[in-house]
């Protein structure tokens, strides 16, 4: 007895319960309502529940909230070949992501509230994983003129970014922090100054040299946080530095926040789980914006995770196709698909010992929802009841032909992982079932 | 006839005027009010003194303002457009000075499009200089007769709470009357989007507020100003409708205000753009009109 009775009832028991933002770690179950979660804890097990509630048994394994991906590159509208809603939906809960904030660079960009409405109506009828957009913080994100943020954020805009493109100009992005803050939103930038990263394909640095490909420096970030961070100082915004790669990037975030800015920052896991050496033979999957870096900077991101500079971890999705990877590595397209490895790599952390596993939960869970100032990432009754059930321990290969998402190209091809994905909730209903 | 209680030679700024000062410039311009309204409106007062309107930018109102006050005064009164002057031709503003001392004036009114400029001028000249604008700096007729507007409607100025709503940066309307305001004992509070509020502007003695919701609630006067085209392109805001949407004044956030709020406005106004037209042709609320019959009085004064 594993489906919901007549009136959206279902009770999950035996699970491991893991809920970051209380600490709860412990054997129980959850009582599923329509589509909140009615009452979670210990409390619930097969002894205590009404007779005739239908029940899952969840033989053990570990029932977290859904997570939530704060940067995902969905490809609807405008590049329908290479993802769209429904199969970065698929993709989505086939990670355990239940939550995803979509980048405005489609085509049409999200800069108007007419497309934050098609998006969110267009995902909310596939029934996935839910889509909430960022929307462009110049209009046609040309880095010139700002976006309509108040009223995007009224139509629901999350925050606003010029998505892969920094907003280059300083005056500009003074007056977009200033602008955003008068509606208490938030901008997300792309931290790489464009004039030192242009024609750039890897990390700047002894492997550039040797493979003859021209280098993206480490500075480039760095002088771009440095930069954003003194604006902030200036003009009281809210900022958010996405998928931070470098060792003293995240010395400059560091310091603000010991300041006490309003800064926060991500990163996704290609720059805690691989290192430069990952683009070996020229392999494009492992051409990513920003570069993979160097050990030391790996080392520096995981050190990062563990000491509360990164508030969160994202998969920086960004599907491509074949046409646009199968070229010479200077001419391929950066990115790599994330959505469906998100879970397990940064498991990894927890795995090898960095972190615990609520503490790596966290970091995809309740703390990228606080950003948002989105009620998920919970297991807390009243809720919706987006949730995923997982086996930490279960190990699989990272197949690509196996992915849901439309695009295959995962920098962790062919990687061995740890933590497989059993069934994953949305609004109380099973949108994933690795039996099914 | 100045001489009684306005010490000064120059009318360059509020700032620096005291409550004594500007009450007595308002009470002298509330004679001219009746004046004004009545058949015979020419006294003699500056007869044989010549003014000049010196225009580096554009008006209409203020210029015509001056003109017919000058000329009700009896003086001559001469307009210098800085487009057909020598301006122009090159002639630096400290020249310009000295070619007016030559043709000996008593008053000049300047406008002129940077801060400071005014100023620098009277120092140069040597009759008296009225400021009608210096760039974001100030506009002290313009203070003043808004000021003059609201004593004759609540009565006195001490004690009121008066918004003002818009481009504070680039307004020295908002400036003079943010000075002219606070020393007069009124309550000041700012409320536009963050990138059209200057920094710092809080230590002027003035609240800041970012939404017209809790910014207008029980306010006694909405002072509106204008937001200029070159502004609404993305600069300092995204576009008219979004600035309208929250910035605009319509009765949806006039209702917050106090129920005999009043409207005004230094003109002109974009309609539909901080201002919606119902809003600022209601006879019961908008003074916008008598702002202007105000003008001519304060700058007899």
């Amino acid at each position: 007895m594993s489906v919901r009775n007549a009136e959206g009832q279902l009770a999950l028991i035996n699970a491991r319960l893991l809920d970051p933002a209380t600490g709860l770690d412990a054997l129980g179950g959850l009582i599923i309502d329509g589509e909140v979660i009615a009452s979670v804890g210990p409390h619930v097990t097969k002894a205590q529940i009404p007779d005739g509630l239908p029940f899952l048994d969840c033989q053990g394994l570990c029932l977290a909230p859904g997570l939530v991906d704060m940067r995902v590159q969905v490809r609807e509208p405008g590049e329908e070949h290479k993802e769209t809603l429904r199969t970065a939906g698929e993709a989505a809960v086939a990670g355990g992501v239940t939550a995803m904030v979509c980048l405005p660079n489609t085509e049409p960009v999200i800069d108007d509230v007419a497309t934050v409405e098609f998006v969110a109506r267009r995902a909310r009828l596939n029934g996935l994983a839910k889509v909430y957009p960022y929307a462009a913080a110049t209009k046609n994100l040309e880095g010139k003129e700002l976006s309509e943020m108040g009223m995007l954020a009224e139509a629901g805009a999350l925050g606003f970014t010029d998505g892969t493109l920094a907003i280059r100009n300083a005056m500009v992005m003074r007056r977009a922090l200033s602008y955003a803050a008068t509606f208490g939103a938030m901008i997300i930038q792309h931290p790489e100054e464009p004039s030192l990263a242009e024609g750039g394909a890897m990390n700047s640095g002894e492997y550039s040299t040797r493979m003859g490909l021209s280098g993206i420096p480490v500075a480039a970030e760095v002088i771009m946080l440095e930069r954003d961070i003194r604006l902030v100082e200036l003009t009281g915004g809210r900022y958010h530095a996405a998928h931070v790669s470098t060792a003293e990037g995240l010395n400059v975030i560091r310091t603000a926040k010991a300041k006490g800015l309003a800064v926060t920052c991500d990163t996704a896991p290609p720059y805690f789980a691989l290192n430069e050496l990952a683009v070996g033979d020229y392999r494009t999957f492992a051409k990513l914006s920003p570069p993979l870096r160097s050990e030391n900077d790996r080392q520096a991101v995981v050190v990062g995770l563990v000491d509360g500079t990164i508030d969160a971890i994202v998969s920086d999705h960004a599907p491509q196709d074949q046409d646009s990877k199968r070229l010479p590595f200077a001419q391929a397209e950066p990115g790599g698909v994330g959505l469906e490895t998100l879970l397990a790599v940064t498991l990894e952390l927890h795995h090898t010992g960095h972190l615990t596993l609520l503490q790596a939960l966290s970091l995809v869970t309740d703390k990228p929802a606080t950003l948002l100032g989105l009620a998920a990432g919970r297991l807390k009754p009243g809720n919706a009841a987006d949730l995923v059930l997982f086996d930490p321990a279960r190990g699989w290969k990272v197949e690509p032909d196996k992915f849901h998402s439309k695009s295959k190209n995962t920098p962790f091809d062919g990687r061995l992982l740890q933590g497989l994905v059993d069934r994953t909730f949305v609004d109380g209903r099973i949108v994933f079932n690795r039996h099914a | 006839m100045t001489e009684h209680f306005y010490p000064h030679r120059h009318l360059l700024g509020i700032q620096g005027l005291g409550p004594l000062e500007l009450t007595a410039l308002l009470d002298l311009a509330d004679g001219y009010v009746e004046q004004n309204r009545s058949v015979d409106k020419r006294k003699n007062l500056l007869r044989g003194r010549t003014l000049v309107n010196l225009f580096f930018e554009n008006s209409t109102r203020t210029r015509t303002s001056f003109e017919l006050a000058g000329k009700r005064l009896g003086a001559d009164v001469i307009n210098m457009q800085a487009s057909s002057s020598s301006v122009q031709k090159g002639e630096t503003l400290i020249d310009t000075a000295m070619t007016l001392n030559a043709m000996h004036l008593d008053v000049l009114v300047v406008r002129h499009p940077d801060s400071g400029a005014v100023k620098l001028l009277s120092e140069k000249v040597n009759c008296a200089v009225i400021n009608a604008g210096d760039g974001s700096h100030e506009h002290p007729t313009q203070a003043l007769l808004d000021a003059l507007t609201i004593r004759r409607r609540k009565g006195q100025l001490a004690g009121l709470t008066v918004a003002i709503c818009g481009d504070v940066q680039h307004s020295r309307v908002a400036r003079s009357n943010i000075y002219l305001l606070l020393t007069m004992g009124a309550r000041v509070r700012l409320i536009g989007p963050r990138t059209l509020i200057p920094t710092q502007v809080d230590r002027m003695g003035v609240e800041v507020f970012h939404d017209m919701r809790t910014g207008l609630k029980d306010v006694d006067v909405v002072m509106m100003l204008r937001i200029q085209n070159e502004r609404m392109r993305g600069n300092f805001i995204p576009s008219i409708r979004e600035y309208f949407h929250f910035f605009g004044l319509d009765y949806a956030k006039l209702s917050l205000a106090k129920p005999d709020a009043v409207i005004m406005h230094p003109g002109p106004m974009n309609r539909g753009v901080e201002i919606d037209s119902d809003v600022a042709d209601d006879v019961e609320r908008s003074l916008i009109r008598e702002q202007v019959e105000m003008g001519v009085a304060v700058r007899m004064a």
